[in-house]
């Protein structure tokens, strides 16, 4: 029998710069917060109940209504041992599942090497922003990194069809595989070739699509909106990554203003692509999962909140069990990292696990670098 | 084969500049290397840009607050600056000491900053970091505007020590502990920015600096052992004493000037490629009393940076491909429409003049180099060098010509290499453009079809040298 089920695909959306979770599922009762927050406190009628206990920013309407719809996982008190308050060497800790040396591969590379082990399909993965984030880099796997989907495409000043088609032949000849070249030589030439195979597919993508929804026009609504039509194009695209740029999540400065702000543009846009893919009956294989690099300090510093430790990570879809996983960090003193900060309770590798087992469907262990207990959230 | 004192002379280009035409090359390299070097060493020896024919052109830039019209100046300096060891190492601190415009939101304040890179990048680092910890932008990018007395905000002492100089560890060991993070922040209480005038009616107004000795912390602080009431000027003198920052910056110095190094993040852990060269360097800064310049002349008058094997042995950066193309064809080295479009391109390549994603600033090396950046990359290079109407296009043609009346491919191949860098490339590279030349046999120009035609093939086999996986190493 031929298999009619839709493969799964992965989309991330990362929240840079360190997303403060104390302000985003909030305690809603809880004098220690108050205490600890008396000009970031987000005042308690403001808050949207989630239980007697937590509520959502006041800006995550729509996120709400992926709540009541049972589709939204919330993970509290994520992180790992140990947490470093730098946002390159946390960020590559999630990106690289190494805590304790610096590496190199991403543990998403490592799935899309599992996903596509001959690499068949150079858009197994592809990242919208600039730069490739290493969560996706491991040598040998290709990765479609688009700057602006509707431009995207290789010697293109080239004038005449028969005059590019003739550079672009000595082109992929001169990008050919060969190996002894040395190591970055040998990478920008499998770079070169599948930038070559890659492009000429995405850029059929924005024609393809067609749409009643409107993003915003934010970076984060239109690289949304550019995995979205990669998705609808129906490329074979597994895992598909974009970040909120500039580490806007970095709020040691005027946080109440700028966390509202950002907050208010991703549970709109959340909302927007889910609609999106619903309207065009896509969105049973996709699930958005966010995270951030750490949480924020528990004590507010009179403006902003400086770096801490601890995040808050979200799982949305139609095939995620929705549901609060994990234990809220306590505020208590006595139960807090050294330095001010929340102690977590759950170790990041334990969702990585849980979305490469049960969602993926891929042997976690090598991926995620360990046995880790899996949330098993879907 | 090319002339080993040329090659030598487009490599101090490259790397102390943003490279240069071939009748530039030529002409620094019979007036010897060693003067050379003494002439980037000395910027204000020499004469320097039309400041006042450049605010003629642009009324624009005179005190501009908008950040592409500051991306667009500095771009125009990087190609035009006769001075140019000064413009490169304007890019090398604003790479290492980052602050970003997404957060500061004044051009003005951008620009002066990089103007200050300018004027002390090559001077002493003590200098430098007096200059950073005073400058008013820095002080808001990290926060050091909200660490007061009472209510300490750790992200300017943090950075300063993980990011700005000593970095986090070598030799395997940490530089520093939280403990130093938190007394370094202290010390720097205080260091803060007068409030800015409400830009209306008048315009902005530019900032500055300003101690507030109410707000420091005047309390007794140990720091990397020194006990005392420290303030901020008395942290950069312990900083600037620490084996620590030697290493940092001869590090940093190597991977931008000499090859590629694995980066910031790994180097607790990881050696450097060269320790010879490293050692070099840190006694350089320490001989020196702490000297930029000084470090810059122990790179370019020693054997590891003349060496054939760091020659293309870097991945060039947006900057560079961008500054560096439009240097090699000659184009934008007047006042002329059509800059700004090019100033945005380092940006869609992977760097965002003025505004690096993080306070680490960009990666380098490799790391320049994804499926997307790649695309772009080669798009600019070979749409310019394409364009046999730019002034260098134009005198790689008659130099091609002067070779005979009949070119053979192997010859016009050779010829094209040769007058770009001479680049280096693998034999598979050199017999894919070979063969693709054969095609239409020798190249002659007797006849005006045959010039142009002639033309039109240097054009060709020039935009495929663009599109090289070597020839994104400068």
């Amino acid at each position: 029998m031929v298999s009619t089920k839709k493969d799964p695909v992965l989309a991330v959306l990362s929240l840079s710069g360190g997303n403060d979770g104390l302000n985003t599922v909030i305690l809603r009762n809880n004098g220690l917060y108050r205490d600890a927050r008396p000009t970031l406190g987000i005042p308690e009628d403001q808050i949207i109940p989630i239980n007697d206990e937590l509520g959502f920013h006041p800006t995550m309407a729509p996120l709400k209504k992926f709540w009541d719809a049972g589709k939204l996982a919330i993970f509290l008190g994520v992180g790992y041992a140990t947490p470093s308050y730098s946002h390159f060497r946390s960020m590559d800790i999630w990106h690289t599942c190494e805590p304790d040396t610096v590496g190199t591969e991403g543990w998403l590379g490592r799935a899309m090497k599992a996903v596509d082990p001959n690499t068949e399909n150079v858009l197994t993965g592809v990242n919208f922003g600039r730069g490739l984030p290493r969560a996706l880099v491991l040598e040998g796997v290709p990765v479609a990194s688009v700057g602006n989907l509707e431009t995207y495409g290789l010697l293109t000043g080239i004038d005449g069809a028969d005059q590019r088609g003739q550079a672009l032949d000595v082109f992929g000849r001169m990008y050919s595989p060969a190996v002894g070249r040395g190591a970055v030589l040998d990478y920008i030439h499998d770079t070169g070739t599948s930038a070559l195979k890659g492009a000429d597919i995405l850029a059929t993508a924005p024609d393809k699509y067609s749409s009643s929804v409107e993003y915003s026009d934010t970076v984060v609504g239109q690289y949304m909106k550019n995995i979205a039509q990669t998705h609808l194009a129906n490329f074979g695209t597994r895992i598909l990554y974009t970040t909120s740029p500039y580490n806007s999540f970095d709020t040691h400065a005027n946080q109440a203003a700028l966390h509202s702000g950002l907050w208010s543009n991703v549970s709109e846009t959340v909302e927007t692509f889910f609609d999106d893919l619903r309207e065009h009956d896509a969105a049973d294989n996709v699930t958005l999962f966010m995270f951030t690099e750490f949480g924020r300090r528990i004590s507010d510093n009179g403006s902003g909140t400086d770096h801490g430790a601890s995040g808050i990570a979200f799982a949305v879809g139609d095939n995620v069990k929705g549901g609060i996983y994990g234990e809220y960090p306590s505020l208590e003193p006595s139960k807090q990292e050294p330095g001010g900060n929340l102690k977590s309770s759950m170790d990041f590798r334990q969702v990585y696990t849980s979305i490469i087992e049960d969602w993926l469907e891929l042997d976690p262990v090598p991926i995620v670098g360990g046995k880790f207990e899996s949330v098993k959230f879907f | 084969m090319a002339d080993q004192n040329v090659a030598l002379m487009a490599h101090l280009m490259r790397r102390a500049g943003f490279g240069a035409s071939r009748e530039e090359i030529e002409a620094k390299a019979a007036q010897g290397y060693e003067a050379t070097v003494e002439q980037l060493l000395n910027p204000d020896d020499q004469e320097g840009l039309d400041e006042d024919l450049i605010l003629r052109y642009n009324p624009s830039f005179y005190q501009s607050a908008g950040i592409e019209n500051l991306v667009l100046e500095w771009t125009y300096r990087m190609v035009n600056n006769p001075r140019q060891l000064q413009e490169k190492m304007s890019v090398f601190w604003h790479m290492i000491l980052c602050a970003g415009h997404s957060k500061i939101d004044s051009g003005q304040e951008m620009g002066r900053m990089i103007q200050m890179f300018r004027d002390h990048g090559m001077g002493s680092f003590r200098d430098l970091l007096m200059q950073l910890s005073t400058f008013p932008g820095m002080m808001y990018y990290l926060d050091n505007t909200e660490s007061h007395k009472v209510a300490l905000n750790e992200n300017y002492g943090r950075e300063l020590l993980e990011l700005f100089s000593l970095g986090v560890g070598m030799d395997e060991q940490f530089n520093y502990s939280e403990d130093d993070v938190k007394s370094c922040a202290r010390a720097f209480t205080g260091w803060s920015v007068a409030p800015v005038y409400p830009p209306f009616p008048h315009g902005r107004s530019p900032w500055e600096f300003r101690f507030d000795p109410a707000d420091h912390d005047d309390g007794e602080k140990t720091f990397l052992g020194v006990t005392g009431k420290l303030n901020g000027n008395d942290i950069i003198d312990i900083i600037c004493k620490q084996p620590s920052t030697a290493r940092y910056l001869s590090r940093h110095l190597y991977n931008y000037f000499v090859a590629d190094e694995p980066q910031i993040p790994a180097w607790r852990l990881t050696p450097p490629r060269d320790q010879e060269a490293i050692k070099i360097l840190e006694k350089a800064y320490f001989d020196s009393n702490y000297n930029i310049g000084a470090m810059l002349r122990a790179i370019f008058t020693s054997d590891f940076f003349k060496a054939e094997d760091v020659r293309y042995a870097k991945v060039k950066s947006p900057a560079e491909v961008v500054a560096g193309t439009l240097r090699m064809v000659g184009d934008h080295q007047e006042v002329k429409p059509g800059l700004y479009e090019i100033s945005q391109e380092p940006k869609y390549m992977g760097m965002d003049l003025m505004n690096p994603p993080t306070v680490e600033g960009w990666h380098t090396g490799r790391e320049w180099i994804d499926s997307g950046t790649l695309v772009e990359r080669i798009n600019f290079a070979s749409d310019l060098l394409g364009n046999t109407e730019m002034p260098g296009v134009k005198a790689i043609v008659n130099r091609l010509a002067s070779q005979g009346a009949t070119v053979s491919p192997a010859s016009f191949v050779e010829g094209c290499l040769d007058l770009v860098g001479p680049l280096l490339v693998t034999e598979d590279t050199r017999n894919e453009l070979t063969a693709h030349a054969q095609k239409a046999g020798d190249l002659t120009h007797a006849t005006a079809a045959e010039q142009s035609e002639f033309t039109r093939r240097t054009g060709e086999m020039l935009q495929m040298i663009a599109a090289t996986a070597e020839f994104q190493f400068g």
